[in-house]
Parts: structure tokens; sequence; C-alpha cells
């Protein structure tokens, strides 16, 4: 165990920045795990020792040519560091990355994501911490951790059906859910906010043989576009639009609604609880899962849309995973960027019947 | 060893192209120990001999009491001495050169010899403070301080020589000084007691002077930090429009500035005990695009060069006006305290000057703020120099009946500031 040079809280070797206060984990630059920008920082700490650590801030040049304080401010222009929690990207395997970022406008990257590949499946998990609660960043992350892990660590499902796959992992994801909650209300002791106790979404994809099962908690978003030319949205959102759009408005309508976004449920420590909604779908003849935050699909809301979008990606940026993800990324900051933007896609090959 | 705690006041949320930033940055310092603790501690006493002290007889009799009052509140080994001033200054104790080791043989001897304080001349405050930069130039003492009596204004010297004797006294000591009486003047006084890092007040009553020369003392030997400076950093581009104290009294420090660097300035602070003070820096930064961060000052606490406390006050760009629009209430407050100051300052100024309109309108400002801010104080002082008709929108009308002194009592304390409620 090492200590946040920050804040001294306890953070594991081989995180890029710290759960509780979110700076860039840098006194050890055997802590990085990657390059800041571009570039891929492979996970698997144990195979891949960050071979090209990001210098400490201190050592960094700011865009104005001065030097970053140990706290890091640029000691010239007043300028912050580039903080690795304001932008980052994961790629678990040749199919399966994600894309992490701030957008353009709001100060703090709240989103957070996290991915696993192993025994065949992938794990895609998303949070989006509510940006009007305190040190949510800090909730968000921890959150989408600690359910990566618990759904990485399942054992191998032994019943190979779609229906045994789906009634196996929407268990885990009860369990996956737990976690998360705990860690998510946890980050509250930290920081120590009562009044406005950090909160965040949940979402994640769990591509597993044949099926994909998707569980939430609140608005973040699983989609599923089948190579032959499914487009559709598994996950439903726990928010007033929804509750409104099942009333009979339209879904245009109640997106433009200044309260579409107020969600129904949430983790954190004054989350309303509950078991998160699962739904699986069939993968069988492969695809693409994406697994969003509302700072992409606010721009593209509709399957159909978004898968249309992906497409013209993919065309532009060949199908690497991490490349489609970060042009996804781009353009929802060529958008506006109004919010933090998280983009995690799989690429699923279609199976051999 | 000295506890040292900063805290900044601010609201850090800056609308699209905003380029003003103000923060209250409060440094509280507590175990600080008495004085003394990083060299010998000196003192110099002086006291007002001129002809107007013996009308009433009771001023010059009280001076020599809070003469004997102060010397007994030395503590023991404090370097001393005592300064008798009229169109000239003389040391009245000790009877040779330089200064003494307080202890029970000198204590009584230098109240012997304050016991024998005649009253004539004139006044010439600029030469007495030359008399003391010279007798604290006798010893090696790490926490130099003076008190300084006066009754009259400086009207036996050049304004020159004045000016000389403060620039000559500052750096070296510290100089609390007090007014009895209504013959002296505010403006020269707080002027003085401005330059050398001290506080200025007015002694109504010749009685209470007793007890005001053993509080000021008894406080001079409770700051056991002997020196610090308040160190800022703005970044480059940027203009630091002004650094104030702000609490427990106003104090202008902008012009006081020594460069350190081409981003750093330093301002001095004079001598620490157990206490809070509150600055007011602002600095104007180049707009930034929506979410970005910026350091807009670094506001540390230097002591023996070496940086014992520091604050942060920062920028960030927004366009979710329930964040940009809050006002700081630490801000706010003193942004009031500050102007009402100043209002209450002008407002005497015009009305010495025979300004009724203006002085009205000031006044009425000043009570409207005073309101405002909750200074019951304030409020209270300026009831005796003005009738407040409706504080609210600041209508006062002017006492025709208001004493002088009442209106140096109320000019002498307007730079002090009451907390944020």
């Amino acid at each position: 165990m090492t200590a946040c040079p920050a804040c001294r809280a306890t953070v594991d070797p081989g995180d890029q920045f710290c759960e509780s206060c979110g700076a860039t984990l840098v006194a050890d630059p055997t802590l990085i795990a990657g390059p800041m920008e571009g570039s891929a920082p492979i996970p698997a700490p144990e195979a891949n020792p960050a071979p090209e650590a990001n210098p400490a801030p201190e050592a960094q040049q700011c865009a104005c040519g001065g030097t970053f304080d140990a706290d890091g401010w640029c000691t010239v222009c007043g300028s912050r560091a580039p903080n690795e929690r304001d932008h980052f990207t994961e790629q678990v395997a040749p199919n399966a990355a994600a894309v992490c970022d701030k957008g353009k406008v709001h100060p703090r990257n709240e989103d957070a994501m996290a991915l696993a590949a192993s025994h065949e499946r992938i794990v895609l998990v998303v949070c989006d911490g509510v940006s009007n609660s305190t040190d949510s960043d800090v909730a968000s992350l921890a959150a989408a951790r600690a359910a990566r892990d618990v759904l990485d660590h399942e054992p191998v499902v032994p019943t190979r059906t779609p229906d045994a796959l789906a009634a196996a992992w929407t268990a885990a994801f009860g369990r996956a859910v737990a976690a998360a909650q705990e860690r998510a209300a946890a980050a509250a002791v930290t920081v120590g906010a009562k009044e406005n106790p950090p909160s965040c979404t949940f979402v994640a994809a769990v591509v597993d043989g044949p099926v994909l099962v998707a569980g939430w908690v609140g608005d973040s978003r699983c989609y599923w576009f089948g190579d032959d030319g499914t487009a559709a949205q598994i996950s439903v959102d726990d928010s007033w639009a929804t509750t409104e759009v099942a009333r009979g408005i339209t879904r245009e309508v109640a997106e433009r609604d200044p309260r579409a976004h107020s969600i129904t449920r949430w983790l954190g420590s004054d989350s309303p609880g509950g078991a998160p909604s699962c739904a699986p779908v069939s993968v069988e003849a492969g695809g693409w899962v994406l697994v969003c935050s509302d700072g992409l699909w606010n721009y593209c809301s509709e399957a159909a849309e978004l898968g249309h979008l992906l497409t013209t990606e993919i065309a532009a940026h060949g199908d690497d995973p991490l490349a489609v993800a970060s042009a996804l990324c781009d353009w929802a900051n060529e958008q506006g960027g109004h919010d933090n933007v998280t983009v995690a896609l799989a690429h699923v090959a279609p199976r051999p019947v | 060893m000295a506890d040292w705690t900063t805290e900044v006041f601010e609201n850090e949320y800056l609308p699209a192209d905003a380029t003003e930033v103000h923060a209250i940055v409060t440094v509280t310092c507590s175990g600080a120990g008495g004085a003394g603790q990083s060299g010998a501690v000196a003192e110099v006493i002086i006291v007002d001999t001129s002809g107007s002290m013996a009308s009433p007889h009771t001023k010059i009799s009280s001076a020599r009491e809070a003469a004997a009052a102060a010397i007994d509140e030395l503590a023991d080994g404090t370097l001393f001495a005592v300064v008798s001033g009229d169109n000239s200054a003389t040391v009245v104790y000790p009877p040779s050169r330089g200064m003494r080791p307080a202890d029970s043989d000198t204590r009584a001897a230098a109240k012997a010899a304050v016991a024998h304080l005649d009253a004539q001349g004139g006044t010439a405050i600029g030469s007495w403070l030359a008399e003391a930069t010279e007798l604290f130039g006798t010893v090696e003492a790490a926490q130099r301080h003076a008190i300084l009596l006066t009754d009259g204004r400086d009207e036996s010297e050049t304004a020159q020589a004045l000016q000389a004797g403060v620039e000559g006294a500052r750096g070296v000591f510290q100089c609390d000084c007090r007014g009895v009486g209504a013959d002296w003047e505010v403006d020269e006084l707080r002027g003085i007691a401005s330059a050398l890092l001290g506080s200025v007040d007015i002694i109504a009553e010749p009685e209470k002077m007793a007890g005001d020369f053993r509080d000021m003392i008894r406080a001079a030997m409770g700051r056991g930090i002997a020196d610090a400076k308040l160190r800022v950093w703005a970044p480059q581009g940027s203009q630091l429009l002004f650094v104030r104290q702000v609490g427990p009294t106003i104090e202008e420090l902008t012009d006081r500035a020594v460069p350190v660097s081409e981003l750093v300035r330093e301002y001095p602070t004079g001598s620490w005990g157990d206490e809070s003070r509150d600055y007011h820096v602002a600095v104007k930064v180049p707009p930034k695009q929506l979410g970005a961060e910026q350091l807009v000052a670094r506001v540390q606490l230097v002591v023996d060069d070496a940086v014992v406390g520091q604050g942060l006050v920062r920028a960030t760009w927004s366009d979710d006006t329930t964040l940009t629009t809050r006002i700081n209430p630490a801000v706010a407050h003193y942004t009031g305290q500050t102007e009402l100051a100043s209002a209450i300052q002008e407002g005497l100024a015009a009305k010495a000057a025979g300004d009724e309109a203006t002085a009205t309108l000031k006044l009425g400002r000043a009570a409207q703020l005073a309101a405002q801010t909750g200074d019951e104080e304030a409020t209270n002082k300026l009831q005796r120099v003005v009738e407040i008709t409706d504080a609210e929108t600041g209508t006062v009308k002017l006492k025709r009946d208001a004493s002088k002194l009442d209106e140096m009592v109320l000019d002498t304390s307007s730079t002090k500031t009451t907390r944020v409620r």
C-alpha cells in the first residue's frame, strides 16, 4: 500500500490518481500506468509496469514555459497542471477500450469508467458523478472500480446457455452494485460531505459468450449495435424523462425539459437503494456494445441515430475500439462538451453457426 | 512552537470574461508564547511633556502615573528607556546612554524619574521618534516596540522633520500611539502609527491613561513572534489590485510592497501574538475559457524566511450561474467595512472644512453601511455626531451640539472592523 502525496489517503500501486482527492499520483513515477494523451495505457499492471511513466508535475513544463509547483499550479502563469483524472483512457483487450473526458465546460471530471477482459468475457463499467453533490468524482471512480472488480472476479458460468448466463450475470450485478454502493457511500466519509453527499450513476455491460447483460442504476446507458442492423438501447433510464415518456410524451420533448436529467435512482450514501435493473440481449450476430454517460447521449439519444454516428466513425477511424471511442468523445466535445463524456466500446465477433 | 492556520474565503467561480478575483485570507497564530523567544525585547516609553499637558493638570499627573504603570508591566530583562518629549526629546531614564534591562531596581529608578516629569515647551514628534530610533540602535534586540503619548498636534517642527522622524523609525520599531484630550490631530497620529505598524486610539479621560498603558505593554509582552511578513505571489500577466489588512483594523498594505521577484511581493506585518488577522487580496487576471482553473494568488506568511502558512486564491470560469452569482459573505462584509471607514473619515473631514452637504451625505452612507454590516459600535459612535433618521436609506442630520471629542472618538475607531457574523 502507498499513500497519496496530496491527501495521505491509501492508494493502490498502479492507480493513476487518488480516489480520495483526485490528485495525480506522481510522487513515485513507477505508479503511473501510462502516458496521458492519445495512446492507451494498457492496464494489467503486473504485465506492463508503466514503461512510459508521466513526469512528475514539477518536471512537466506548462504551455507558458513555466514549471509546476508540487501542488500542481504553474509557478509563472498559475495554470493547473494537466490532471490525469481530467482525461484518461483504458484498453483491456484489442476489442475493448474506453475514454473518459472532462468535457469543455465542467471544471472537474466526475465521470469514471473501469474495464476488464478475462475468461473470454468483457466487462465495461461507467459511473457518472452527480455534479451538484460534493466530490462526486471520488465516488464515481471508487464505485466503477469496485463494480468492475466484482464482475471481473466472478467464476466462469458453467452452463453456457443464454438463459443460464443471463441469470448468473443478473445475480452478479446485484453483488457488483452492492460493492459499488458501498464505495460510493464511503466517499462521503472520506471527504466529510454531509449536506450534499457524493453520488453517481452506474451502468455496466458484460459480454459473455452468446449474451450481453446490461445492469444499471440511473441514466448512464448501454446500447447494442448488431452487425445484422439491430440498434437498441438496452438500459432504461431511471430518470424524470423516462417516467414522462412512459406517460406518453415524446422522448425528444421529454429530453429537452430542464428536469430531463433528474435521476430517480443513484448510488451514494443518500441512495434510495434497490437492486440494479438488468436486461440481456443476444450478441450472436456480432456487433458493437457501447456504454456511455449522458455527456455523449445528450447529443445523440436515439439508438438508430447513435448507431449511424458509430458507423460513420468506424468508417473514418477503423475498428480499433480506442480510436472509435476517442472519436465519439471528440464528437461530443465538438457539440459543446457541456458535460463530462465517457464512451466505453467493445466489438463482439459473430459466433460461428 | 507557534501554530499557524490560513483560511481563504472567496467565490472562486467566475462567469465567462470576468477578470477580477477577491478573497479574504484569514491568518491565525496560536501558541506564540511571550515576547523574547527569538532574542532580547526592547521597549521605549515616549511621553508628551509639552506645556499643554499642564492644562488640565490631570493630563501630566495621569501621564506620570501611566508611565509608571507601563514600567511595572515590563517583563524582567526587557531593555527599556523613557523619553520625555517637547520641542526636543530628553531621555529621562536611564541616566546614561543606552537602555537598561528591567528588574526591581531599574523599575524603581525609572519610576522615580517619571514622577518628576514636568510640562513645558512645544510638540515635535519627529524629534521624539528620532531619539527612540537612536536608543534602539544602542542595543541588540529582536523585538523593538514603543508607546507614544501626545496631547497636541506636531507644531514645533517642520512637516519634513516629522516625516524624517517617521521614516527613520520605520522598520526599526513598532509604535502604538495614543492621543489624550481633543487638541491632537487624528490623521497625523494615525499616519505615524500606521507607518510604524502600531495602533492608534484616543484617551478621552486622562484617568484612563494608566490602564491603557498597562494594556499596551501587556499586549507587546504577549507577542512571541518578533516579526512576520505577508508574501503574495500573483501570476504573470495579472495585476495585484490591492492587498489590505481588513481585520481587526484596516491597514492599506498595497504601497508597502517590497518586491522579492517579478511575481512575488512581501508586506511587513510586524510582531504577532495569539491572534487572527484578515487580509483582503484583489487580483485582476486575463479571462480564461469556461472550465479552466487558475491560481490567482498564493498568500503566505513568512517568519525568519520560512513559510509558516499558505492560502491559495483560485478562479474557475463557469457558465453555471448558481455558482458564479454567489457572493462570498466575508468579501462582502469587509468590502462594506472598508467603505464604512472611508465614509466616516471623509464625512468628518468635510464637516471640519465646513462642507455640510458632503458631510451629511458621507456620514449618511456610513450609517447605512454600519447598519448593513451589523457594526453596532460604529452605529453608536455615529449617533453622537449625527442623528440617524433612517439607517436603511442612509438619511442623517448633522448634530449641532456634537463635541470635538465625539468626532475624534468616531474618527480613531473608524478603522476598527467587526468580524463576519
